[in-house]
């Protein structure tokens, strides 16, 4: 069976687990480099993109992860997407490289303006609406060409897939979808665990 | 669009989940909670080791101070307002804080009526000593609850007490017929329709977090493996004798909760605690915990 870890360091990790275990694949909780290996995705989840950083410092989690991020699939949301940018507007966040993506943290509001909208999204060529929660979200300003939209709103892209990687602004681990969650665990790197 | 909902006010409570919310009182104090890794500062007056010691009534935060800690940190910014004092709450919503804490620590305004915080698109968080106090409060509309502990002691004893007491409440209720429920509604003081709920979860409808008392890592690593689901810690940190250190450890604490040997890592360069109060020397009608109901 498939092995998914949650990144659970600080968060909504407990929610991502939850989502997962309805699927059919295990959840594994990764709170250390070496709980990677035996993972075949991994899902950073939403929290604090400044806390996740200094957690991951202080204990030289960013190496692994990138070693880990090469050959399988990682998905962030909100915070997890933040961490998996190349660029974003706040150098008090380090992040990992993932996605060709320009983010810029809280850009919608404080918590006063988080909202809740009805989705748009497509994956492998099947579309279908969803309730996307935006909680203090970062915005996607720019993306790279090879980049690609699975879902928008207002014009701007806030569900993104590159290769084998893929980050959302929103949280569906939140409002009990396992659509995003079940099309993430599709999602094949080059590398085969048995 | 949908804004300011209760779903919307507990999506932020489910992101601050496995971090530690720090009191600070100016934006200095903020700086150093921010660097050391908290999801989230509170805001306020004076911290409860001073409001104790110093007596006088406590209030909200001046608006100038909150707004210097906004502007300063990049993480949610939390405020506290009084027990039944909805205006100050309000000014706090003006002032789009990412959340209220309707707290015992600042001298109640209202000994009867609790803020009905369905009223504001801010989520609120309250305090409980059991799980009938928890449910009246949600029932309000807080999405967040902490057990009160006794701030400003920093002595977990009555943080262990309530969080105790709760996941008892929690765990009778999981066993109890359908026929038993309202009389435990009754006994509880509590909704009916929440007493069924948390019947069937096993847990509370919104996050659990622990405050009142947390003074080391290993005080923080308790709680969590007492079931909370994150730490408030207030006097701990900024009464001690290290607050960047100290602050630093606290997190990673919460975390690693229930990793021994990284706790004592983390607790290794530590120098001392607060000094703290024994519950004899609090006499009973001076306890914060007792304010609200």
């Amino acid at each position: 069976m498939k092995r998914i870890g949650v990144l659970g360091l600080q968060g909504a990790y407990a929610k991502h687990l939850a989502i997962l275990q309805q699927l059919d694949v295990q959840a594994v909780d990764v709170r250390k480099g070496e709980d990677l290996e035996k993972c075949h995705g991994l899902i950073i989840p939403g929290g604090e993109s400044t806390t996740m950083t200094k957690l991951i410092n202080e204990i030289d989690m960013h190496d692994a992860l990138l070693k880990f991020s090469v050959d399988r699939p990682v998905f962030g949301t909100c915070a997890g997407m933040i961490l998996m940018a190349t660029k974003v507007d706040d150098d008090r966040v380090e992040t990992l490289n993932l996605l060709d993506i320009e983010v810029e943290r809280n850009a919608y509001g404080r918590q006063i303006d988080s909202f809740i909208d009805e989705l748009d999204v497509t994956t492998n060529g099947h579309p279908f609406s969803m309730r996307g929660i935006f909680i203090r979200a970062p915005r996607i300003k720019n993306i790279g060409d090879e980049v690609e939209v699975l879902a928008s709103v207002n014009g701007e892209p806030v569900l993104v897939q590159q290769g084998h990687h893929m980050a959302a602004a929103f949280h569906p681990e939140l409002t009990g979808e396992t659509r995003i969650h079940n099309y993430f665990s599709t999602l094949k790197g080059e590398m085969s665990l048995a | 669009m949908e804004k300011g909902s209760f779903e919307v006010k507990v999506g932020l409570a489910e992101m601050l989940k496995g971090g530690v919310i720090m009191d600070v009182t100016n934006a200095e104090q903020a700086k150093i909670a921010e660097d050391a890794g908290a999801v989230s500062v509170m805001a306020l007056e004076r911290i409860p080791a001073d409001i104790r010691a110093d007596g006088g009534i406590a209030r909200m935060s001046s608006p100038q101070v909150i707004k210097e800690i906004q502007e300063t940190v990049s993480i949610p910014v939390m405020a506290k307002c009084r027990i039944g004092h909805f205006a100050e709450a309000q000014v706090l919503e003006s002032l789009s804080v990412d959340f209220i804490d309707e707290s015992e620590v600042l001298t109640p305004a209202d000994e009867h009526n609790h803020i009905d915080k369905h009223a504001s698109k801010v989520p609120f968080v309250c305090g409980c000593r059991d799980l009938g106090e928890a449910l009246r409060r949600i029932g309000e509309g807080a999405a967040m609850i902490r057990t009160k502990g006794e701030a400003g002691s920093g002595n977990i004893v009555e943080a262990v007490r309530h969080m105790r007491q709760v996941q008892k409440d929690i765990k009778l209720l999981t066993v109890l017929g359908d026929d038993e429920l309202m009389a435990k509604s009754k006994d509880l003081g509590a909704p009916y329709s929440l007493v069924k709920q948390v019947g069937k979860l096993g847990k509370l409808p919104v996050p659990n977090f622990a405050a009142g008392g947390i003074a080391t890592p290993a005080d923080a690593s308790l709680m969590m493996q007492l079931g909370a689901e994150s730490v408030f810690v207030g006097s701990g940190i900024f009464k001690s004798e290290d607050p960047p250190v100290r602050a630093k450890a606290i997190v990673a604490s919460v975390t690693y909760y229930n990793d021994p040997a990284k706790l004592a890592e983390v607790s290794y360069d530590l120098q001392k605690a607060m000094k703290g109060l024994d519950m004899a020397e609090i006499p009973e009608g001076e306890r914060l915990q007792e304010r609200g109901w």
